[in-house]
Parts: structure tokens; sequence; C-alpha cells
């Protein structure tokens, strides 16, 4: 049988190209964001959790404190945090060197699916082929993730909050892209179904060797709007086997007042509006914790970078 | 991916890249050594694949222009995402102090103009606006770099055919 060279061995720099261009693509995006403080993942696995709610208050809060904020909204086909902090309207200016980003009354840079999509609420279609979808389409949506991470002119920011999909393997395409490992934020419920998912996501994430990542305790009470009373909403401890079972720390507990998702969905977060009140203050704390999360020179979560490593994992119940 | 011309034992160098028609993508590869060419034809579904990935055969002739995938490949872009071209910068260099340029923006800087002839303008609006001004900023460069003063539908097409821009 004739010897044949390997790729490798035939020493030439023509041929396709593909691997340059993807290295390429790969500087444009660690160039862009060289000039962002922290990328912090907003995940779950599990849908239904608030994690766009808990995204959009938190952007809020961080630029009621003066912080320069962006948000990526990751959630390519059910974006909807244009919506959520008010960015949808005038075009967008398509300079050379990237797409400048709308800027939210609150002032918080917005990117997502919903500003280049010509009909609400329409469903995310690529064109054609149609057939054989399936093959490329995962290949497409990282791409977009891709150009939405390199392309959008994000400037200098302290946090870029990326509020990733359902499905454990969107943080895994996220984890992929970026050139150092983010922040992450795992948001569930006391559910005990959202618990079993989001163990899955965790996985993923310790597998990142993340510098920091902790717990969102997303509506862990109700609260009555007309009386104030506190009660449970789900009757599961799912939290608290999380943080166990995850050897997470539990960043935030954020209650269930019905008023926070009424205006987070009509574009007022209260976290960033009264950032005194309840809700505001459960943000203020979330970003505190971010703001003294380590940047990665440290260990990986749990481990003493994390903000909340000196303490057991917080299975209490919020006074 | 390289393609080696076995009788010379040399790596065949990228020619051209066509889209002839019905989704195939067509690259062609020549042995310096023998001139034996080759042509890569790729199906709808392989040359969607290779385009979703943001890379193309052979390389690119022109920069990598801002959000190119998505703003090529999504049906039903809002035919006022973007500001008209008129109303921006097509100009290299400008950009208002806003960003870091990413390397692969391209380099020339102090750029003489390039003036549009009105049939050219005529053109350059039946492009979609979704991504006019990215079409826009592709032909005002290639007739900067070639020191070409007026933009006309026929430097368009010679730009098209050069530059492997079926369907701008």
């Amino acid at each position: 049988m004739r010897k044949i060279r390997t790729y490798n061995e035939v020493d030439h720099g023509t041929g396709s190209q593909l691997l340059e261009q993807v290295l390429e693509q790969r500087a444009r995006l660690q160039e862009r964001l060289a000039s962002v403080g922290r990328v912090v993942a907003v995940a779950s696995g599990k849908g239904g959790v608030g994690k766009s709610a808990v995204t959009a208050n938190l952007a809020g809060a961080m630029a009621a404190q003066g912080l320069r904020v962006g948000v990526l909204d990751a959630d390519l086909n059910g974006p909807s945090l244009a919506r959520m902090l008010q960015v949808r309207g005038p075009p967008l200016e398509d300079r050379a060197h990237g797409v400048v980003p709308p800027t939210s009354p609150h002032g918080v840079k917005v990117f997502s699916m919903e500003l280049l999509q010509g009909q609400e609420n329409a469903p995310l279609r690529w064109k054609e082929p149609e057939t054989d979808t399936f093959l490329w389409q995962s290949s497409m949506e990282t791409t977009a993730l891709r150009e939405f991470l390199a392309d959008v002119e994000w400037g200098e920011l302290d946090f870029l909050l990326v509020d990733v999909p359902p499905g454990t393997d969107k943080i895994r395409r996220l984890l992929e892209l970026v050139p150092d490992p983010p922040v992450a934020l795992i948001v569930s419920t006391p559910a005990e179904i959202s618990r079993a998912v989001v163990l899955r996501s965790i996985g993923l994430i310790r597998e990142a060797e993340v510098p920091a990542a902790g717990i969102v305790a997303n509506m862990t009470e109700y609260l009555c709007p007309d009386c104030g009373h506190r009660g449970t909403l789900f009757r599961g401890d799912g939290i608290r086997r999380l943080a166990e079972e995850s050897g997470l720390n539990v960043w935030a507990r954020i209650p269930f007042d019905p008023s926070l998702g009424e205006e987070t969905d009509a574009g007022a977060p209260p976290a960033g509006r009264d950032p005194e009140g309840l809700i505001g203050r459960a943000f203020a704390g979330l970003v505190d914790r971010l703001r003294e999360a380590p940047d990665g020179s440290e260990r990986g979560p749990g481990g003493e970078g994390d903000p909340g490593a000196d303490e057991s994992p917080r299975t209490e119940e919020p006074s | 991916m390289k393609f080696l011309c076995l009788p010379c034992d040399e790596v065949m160098e990228f020619a051209e890249r066509q889209l002839p028609g019905d989704g195939t993508l067509a690259a062609v590869f020549v042995c310096g050594s023998c001139t034996r060419e080759m042509a890569l034809l790729t199906n709808p579904m392989e040359t969607q694949f290779v385009s979703s990935m943001g890379v193309k055969i052979g390389g690119r002739e022109v920069p990598a222009q801002a959000m190119e995938g998505v703003r090529g490949a999504l049906e039903g872009g809002s035919e006022t995402a973007f500001q008209e071209p008129e109303e921006q910068d097509s100009e290299r260099g400008d950009d208002s102090g806003h960003g870091t340029p990413p390397a692969s923006a391209g380099s020339a800087q102090g750029p003489s103009p390039v003036e549009w002839s009105p049939e050219a303008v005529d053109r350059l609006q039946r492009v979609p606006s979704f991504v006019r001004g990215m079409v826009k900023r592709i032909y005002t460069d290639y007739a900067r770099e070639r020191g070409i003063r007026t933009l006309t539908p026929d430097v368009m097409d010679t730009a098209r055919k050069e530059l492997g821009l079926e369907g701008m």
C-alpha cells in the first residue's frame, strides 16, 4: 500500500483554510471580550424557572449601582429580554467593526434575536435547505451566539450577563465559546423536578472549571400583594437538596411577587427601579456576590475562591 | 481540508469557488506541478453546514462582516433592523470611538472617497436592507482597494465574481 502523508505532515499554508478561519473567529471574539470585566452565565437547564426575569432584574440592579452592564439574550428561539429591558424600536447602527447595541432606559446595553426578526413572535427559521435541518441547525445557532458575542460593540463593561436558554447543552455551547470561563448563576426553584434537571447543568459547569458559581433560588416564597403575608409556593425542598448535592452556595433567594413578573414583562424590572424594596435588596445582595467572585486565578466553585465558601450551603428558610 | 495530488505528492492550491446552482458549492483546486484540476462539490446540506460554521472553503476574499452569518441565513430578517447605509459609516476607520476594531476588520486607513453612480445606487437599493449596509461596505472596500473612484453596476458585477458574492 502506498504511503499517503497525513494532514499535519503536509506543511502547507493553503487548503480549505477552515482551521485558520475558525482561529480568526476565536481571535475576534477574544478581542471583543477583552473590554468586558466578567461574563456571567445565567443558566439553569430547566425552563420556566425565571432565568430571563432574573437576568433583567440583575441587570437593573447592577445599573442602579452605577455598574456598566450588558445583556446578551442567548435564547435565540424564545427571546424576551429586548422587551423586558425596553430596547425594541430604533434601527441598529451597523458599523464597520460591529453592531452598536441599543441601550435600555436603565442604561443597560442589550442584544437579542428579537432585534433582528421582522415579525414579532415569529419562530426562528434559517434559510434553505429546509431538509435535514437538524444536521446544521445547532452549528448555525452556535455561529449566531458567537456573532452576538463578537460582533456587537459591547465596549467597556463591568459585567456581560448571558441569558442561557433551557437545555443542558446550551450552557456547554457558551462555555466552549468564551475565552475565559464565565461566572455561573444557576437559577432554580424549590420544585423537586427543577433540582433534578439543574444538577445536570451543574455537572457541565464543574467540568468547565468555572471560577465561581452560585445558586439563585427563585420563587422561594409567595408574597401576598394585598396583606403582605408570606407563604410557601413550592412544598419541595429542592433548593436545600440542590445546594447539598452540588456543593454550591445559594447566592440569592428571590421571593415570588406577582408584581415582579408583571413589571419585568412590561419592561420595568423592579430591582432597578426600587433598589430598597424587598426584590431590590435581594438582587443587590446578588450583585455583591458577583463583585466578590474570583476571576479564575483561584479555586473552582465551592473552593476558597467562592465568595460563599465560608458558609455551609445556605438551606435556611428566609426570615 | 487539504487536497494532495498523489502522482506529484503536492498539495493542490485553491483556485476558485462557485455557486453553480441547486445549492451546490464548487471549490476548484489545482496542482502546481502537473496543473491537474479538481472540483470539490458539496450538496445543499453540506454547503449549508459549511456556511453555518461561518467559514468559506478556500479562505476569505473579504474581511468578516459584522453578523454576516446571522444576516445571511436568517429567514424573515427585519427590514427596519438596521439603519439605512446613508445614515451610517461605511468608511473604514470611522468607528467614532465605540468598541475595539476586530483584528480582521481591515487595515485601510485614510480612505479615498468612492462615489456610487446613480445606477449602482439603484441596484444597491434592491438589496434587502437587512444586509444592505454589509453589502455596501464590501463593494466600497473592493473599489477603494483597487483605486476605483466610481462604483458602477459593472464594477459590482466584477466584484461579485472575484469575491464570490453570488446572491449579493
